[in-house]
């Protein structure tokens, strides 16, 4: 019999608070984390905006010798993962350690780690043959992000397989269907999986400022990431991680778990269009929810609650409106979407995750997080965007999607867990 | 379920560019193993590295995608276009969610990078180039393979040092059986840039020779870490069925695998290479006793070395099997090496020839049958693939020989 896989333990950290708790009253409460950026002078780019992580690493329960060690995205990495496992009640020291696997994905890994790295051995771009004698000795842990998948194994003693799923802004989706295959084929019985990212680096804020994909709207920060709305005009970069404990249903069930949901369906294609582009029709994105839901067993009419990518650039928006439509048919009028980029902003392959964790609590708490700073919604975005205000609503199955540079549209379908 | 087999093959390699050049350099013991020439690496502790030779993108690609394209993502794209004409595809003849593309990767398009960080913090934020945004990304190949052959099936990237070239092969092989009829598999890999180099160099595992035939060597007494290189192998995979349908020519099939990660290094406990190797024994359904030839993993890093034999002498006995490393003539190639090591078997088997380890005089005390000199003659109906990455991921392919 195919194995059934289910949520039994989560651990965020977002913009606006570190915990799922943070997480989850932030997003209900349709506040924003948007912000100028503080961690440098933003002032000679085009979009100065970002959703920053208050994040104290040491109060977070790393070492300073971990923290010296580790780049940022791999921090949020163990200490989600800390949360996570906490959350579960799993006792990992008593498992076998060969059962237990690791994802984790990420679509710029080590980024800051990098750059900041870069500038100490070429003296801030002067130099073409770098320094290697300052060099820090961790610095190949940043060339290669695999990293952070051997941070989070260290962190719980997981033996069995273990990778990073890097798939630029479906990473977050595709590390944890990545997992859930793995138990499905009985590789392993416990996947510690989900994403990290912390791309807010001077390097990042080039390349999306040269390709116009953030936002300028630099003197209404906090209002900034507007999905949906008219007025939109470019993502806010995020930052932040979410980390889930994935086990066997059965087995969750046997041990008594709390089970926030079960993960029934998830498809991934590819639109073969353009590295950045999106075709109007959405009509790949629509393929892997079409995918996602057959493999759930559900229809188009079941899914009671939309979390849209939502990016508030002009063209994902209509883009995935279509993939709506043209998947879920006339219940996509019917059921709520929302976009919680609005608040948390684009954490590239984290957010992935991160919609994850907000998809099992809106199953959780019967309650649909909104779309913020959503006052005037494009003619094209015709749906029930669920604007500035939470929504209390019965919520058995989740439809989550993202899509990403490199073409990848990747969708999961999460239920409650009583459903059989 | 569904049998996965590779069916084509493209090669990328520092001894060869052409699936031919490399075998042809692999059997001959020909080694692409030289002075770096893309940079001036004089002033570096490491100096030698595998660089493909003879690569002309211009003549690959078309001049569009030169700009938007890291050097080794045009290796790449070569070498999925070599792939494809060598199964006699052509994805236009093929329904487009068939196909799919899951390639690995280690550190994307870093010499793009470098350039774009130089231009960043030397002019300005406006002078970084508009494809940044993609060029350098663990998830480039992938999406310029599938935007270039019109593939919109189920892809992805995966990332595990030098071992995620065989967990991508395996993910294509797991597509495969979820109903895909063909995907685009492997890696093309390498950093050979001086910001790459001295990141790679901080790993400690670089050779500081700057002998070619003295500089990488595995098993041997005097291993003194390895010379990195550029390259890789691109694969066909596909459904058996559908392939034997259009009768393609099959090369092996993808019998096994398995990946395990090792204990915490202060716990003192055997590396998990054994279990992996087991484990893909396990899947494949298949004895130890029926394996014709180990292509190890190789670090030649003495403690390294140590951990590889004792796996295998642990599954196949002392001097139990051949193994070879042909990798000796082509450096370490980061995820690209292990695909490039699948090629290799499958080209073995084709020619019941298993390839030297060059330069390398084993080391008795590791107790393995190492194919050194020439290449060896053996009937080669079953083979083992290892691959090792940085910070204790092992995984491991069993691939048998087409019926």
């Amino acid at each position: 019999m195919r194995r059934r896989v289910a949520i039994t333990g989560m651990g965020v950290i977002a913009p606006g608070g570190v915990g799922a708790k943070e997480f989850w009253t932030l997003l209900t409460e349709g506040r924003t984390a948007t912000r100028r950026i503080s961690f440098f002078d933003p002032s000679p780019f085009r979009s100065q905006v970002a959703a920053e992580v208050d994040f104290d690493p040491v109060a977070a329960g790393l070492t300073p010798a971990e923290v010296a060690r580790m780049d940022r995205a791999a921090q949020f990495a163990v200490v989600a993962t800390r949360e996570a496992v906490a959350d579960s009640g799993i006792e990992l020291s008593e498992r076998d350690p060969a059962r237990v696997g690791v994802t984790v994905g990420t679509a710029v890994g080590a980024t800051m780690g990098l750059e900041r790295e870069y500038r100490t051995v070429s003296d801030d771009g002067q130099r073409y043959l770098v320094d290697h004698e300052r060099a820090v000795p961790h610095l190949y842990q940043y060339l290669v992000p695999s990293s952070f998948a051997v941070d989070v194994a260290h962190a719980v003693g997981a033996e069995g397989p273990a990778t990073v799923v890097s798939t630029g802004c479906t990473s977050g989706l595709d590390s944890v269907g990545y997992a859930v295959e793995l138990i499905r084929e009985r590789s392993a019985d416990i996947m510690i999986a989900g994403s990290t990212d912390a791309p807010i680096s001077p390097i990042t804020l080039a390349c999306f400022d040269a390709i116009k994909a953030t936002t300028p709207r630099n003197d209404d920060a906090e209002h900034a990431s507007r999905p949906f709305d008219i007025s939109r005009d470019g993502f806010v970069l995020g930052e932040g991680a979410a980390m889930f404990v994935l086990e066997d249903l059965d087995h969750a069930r046997r041990r008594d778990a709390h089970i926030y949901a079960e993960i029934a369906g998830f498809g991934s294609r590819c639109n073969a269009f353009h590295m950045t582009g999106l075709r109007p029709d959405g009509r790949e994105m629509a393929e892997a929810i079409r995918v996602a839901l057959a493999e759930a067993g559900l229809a188009g009419d079941d899914v009671d609650y939309i979390n849209a990518h939502g990016s508030g650039t002009k063209q994902n928006d209509r883009h995935e409106t279509a993939a709506f439509k043209r998947s879920l048919g006339g219940n996509a009028y019917r059921c709520p979407v929302s976009s919680i980029k609005s608040m948390v902003g684009h954490s590239l392959g984290a957010i992935g995750s991160i919609e994850i964790a907000a998809s099992a609590l809106a199953i959780e708490h019967d309650v649909v997080p909104p779309t913020a700073n959503l006052h005037r919604p494009d003619p094209e975005c015709d749906l029930d965007y669920v604007p500035l205000t939470a929504r209390p609503w019965r919520t058995d199955t989740v439809l989550t999607v993202g899509s990403g540079f490199g073409g990848f549209q990747s969708a999961m379908v999460l239920t409650r867990p009583g459903r059989s | 379920m569904s049998t996965a087999v590779v069916t084509g093959i493209g090669v990328a390699a520092p001894n060869g560019l052409g699936t031919g050049h490399y075998w042809a350099a692999t059997l001959g013991a020909h080694s692409g193993i030289r002075p770096v020439s893309r940079f001036d690496a004089s002033g570096y502790p490491a100096r030698l590295a595998g660089e493909v030779p003879g690569f002309v993108a211009q003549e690959h690609l078309p001049s569009r995608l030169l700009p938007q394209t890291d050097h080794l993502t045009r290796l790449t794209l070569y070498a999925a276009r070599a792939a494809l004409d060598d199964a006699g595809i052509n994805p236009g003849d093929l329904a487009e969610y068939e196909m799919g593309v899951v390639t690995a990767s280690s550190a994307g398009g870093f010499e793009f990078g470098q350039r774009e960080l130089q231009n960043l913090w030397s002019k300005g934020s406006r002078y970084v180039s508009a494809y940044q945004s993609f060029a350098w990304f663990y998830a480039v190949n992938t999406g310029q393979i599938s935007i270039r052959h019109g593939m919109r099936g189920p892809s992805g990237v995966l990332v595990s040092d030098q071992a995620g070239g065989l967990d991508a092969v395996a993910q294509a092989r797991r597509q495969i059986r979820r109903g895909s009829g063909l995907i685009v598999s492997g890696a093309v890999d390498g950093s050979i840039c001086p910001w790459g180099w001295v990141a790679q160099l901080a790993s400690g595992r670089l050779s500081d020779s700057d002998d070619p035939r003295r500089a990488y060597l595995p098993f041997d007494a005097d291993a003194r870490g390895h010379v990195p290189g550029e390259g890789g192998a691109i694969l066909i995979v596909e459904d058996a069925e559908v392939a034997s349908r259009r009768r393609a020519r099959v090369y092996g099939e993808l019998a096994g695998y398995a990946a395990t990660f090792d204990p915490r290094p202060d716990t003192g406990r055997e590396p998990g290479l054994r279990r992996a190797i087991e484990l893909a024994l396990a899947d494949a359904g298949a004895r130890p006793a029926e394996v014709d030839v180990v292509f190890a993993d190789a670090a030649a890093v003495p403690e390294l070395d140590r951990q590889e034999a004792a796996a295998i002498t642990a599954v196949f006995g002392p001097s139990g099997v051949p193994v070879t490393a042909p990798k000796t003539m082509t450096g370490r190639l980061y995820s690209g090496a292990a695909p490039l090591d699948l090629a290799a078997a499958l080209l073995c088997m084709r020619d019941g020839l298993i390839p030297p380890t060059t330069n390398v005089t084993p080391d008795p005390g590791y107790r393995l049958d190492l194919v050194t000199g020439e290449p060896r003659p053996a009937q080669v109906r079953t083979a083992l693939v290892l691959a090792r990455g940085e910070g204790g991921f092992n995984s491991a392919v069993v691939l048998r020989h087409a019926i």
